[in-house]
């Protein structure tokens, strides 16, 4: 099964890690500090994300640091602002009918 | 259309909540029945080449509309609306959810909150979408717009062919 970002964004665990390494790359350990969580569900949301291509993995000697792909973040903003046209291209028709409303009231 | 006439769209993807704020340059009175009578809504509502149309609206508390987005194939995609407070030219409130044909609504749906308000002969509407997930943000765009998507957004196709359910 493919994964896609709205998956990944849809935990709310996943987005606070997503909140964390954006500021740096992190390790899992360094990560699952900063959680309730057993080491265990948080390398479960870290492959979720993984999988989802939000964070990608980067060796450093014999650690694992995790570090967020910016661009695919920004794929979710691009597809935000699909909606935010929908909605545009709904109120430019309603201008249209407001300004024909206001004629037949004159 | 007058380009000065503020819009704003925000996301708060962690409170799952859109806000949107849009000025009309109309007195209030117009824009009130352009958001709560059928035939008006079905004007403007869909964005082209989609269009709206509604069996049915009791606009009071209580009351229903259902209505349907039609796409240039004749796809419908059918939602139904449940008015849960109104104060006439001031605020009125509704369940949303999506549904079938039949009117079985499809659950969870979202709370819509739509406050109105008047200056200078200008007339600002503000919108609130609670507990909009980002699953049902997909929906909403399920009801009719993937096709200028799937060309723009090559990166989310896979969302796109779930979305369209193909």
């Amino acid at each position: 099964m493919r994964r896609d970002i709205f998956q990944a964004i849809a935990d709310p665990t996943r987005r606070s890690i997503i909140t964390l390494i954006a500021l740096q790359a992190m390790t899992p350990n360094a990560i699952a500090e900063h959680f309730d969580s057993t080491r265990q569900a948080i390398s479960k949301h870290l492959r979720i994300l993984t999988e989802c291509e939000l964070v990608k993995q980067e060796y450093r000697g014999r650690e694992i640091y995790y570090q967020l792909e910016v661009k695919k973040m920004k794929e979710i903003d691009k597809w935000l602002d699909q909606f935010r046209k929908i909605w545009e291209t709904s109120f430019n028709q309603l201008d249209k009918v407001l300004l024909t409303m206001k004629k037949q009231k004159r | 259309m007058n380009n000065n006439l503020l819009f704003d769209f925000t996301v708060d993807k962690a409170a799952r909540t859109v806000y949107i704020t849009r000025e009309f340059d109309a007195p209030l009175s117009l824009v009130w029945d352009a958001f709560t009578k059928a035939e008006l809504l079905d004007q403007w509502v869909a964005p082209a080449p989609f269009t709206a149309k509604t069996r049915y609206m009791n606009f009071e508390v209580g009351g229903k509309r259902f209505y349907a987005m039609v796409s240039p194939e004749g796809h419908e995609r059918w939602a139904i609306q449940q008015y849960t407070s109104i104060s006439p030219k001031t605020n009125f409130k509704m369940f949303n959810a999506f549904a079938d044909k039949d009117e079985n609504p499809q659950l969870p749906g979202s709370d819509w909150d739509y406050t109105f308000s008047e200056q200078n002969g200008k007339t600002t509407v503000r919108i609130t979408i609670f507990n909009e997930s980002l699953d049902r943000m997909e929906k909403l765009i399920e009801m009719g717009f993937t096709e200028g998507f799937k060309m723009s957004m090559n990166n989310l196709e896979n969302l796109l062919a779930v979305l369209t359910g193909k």
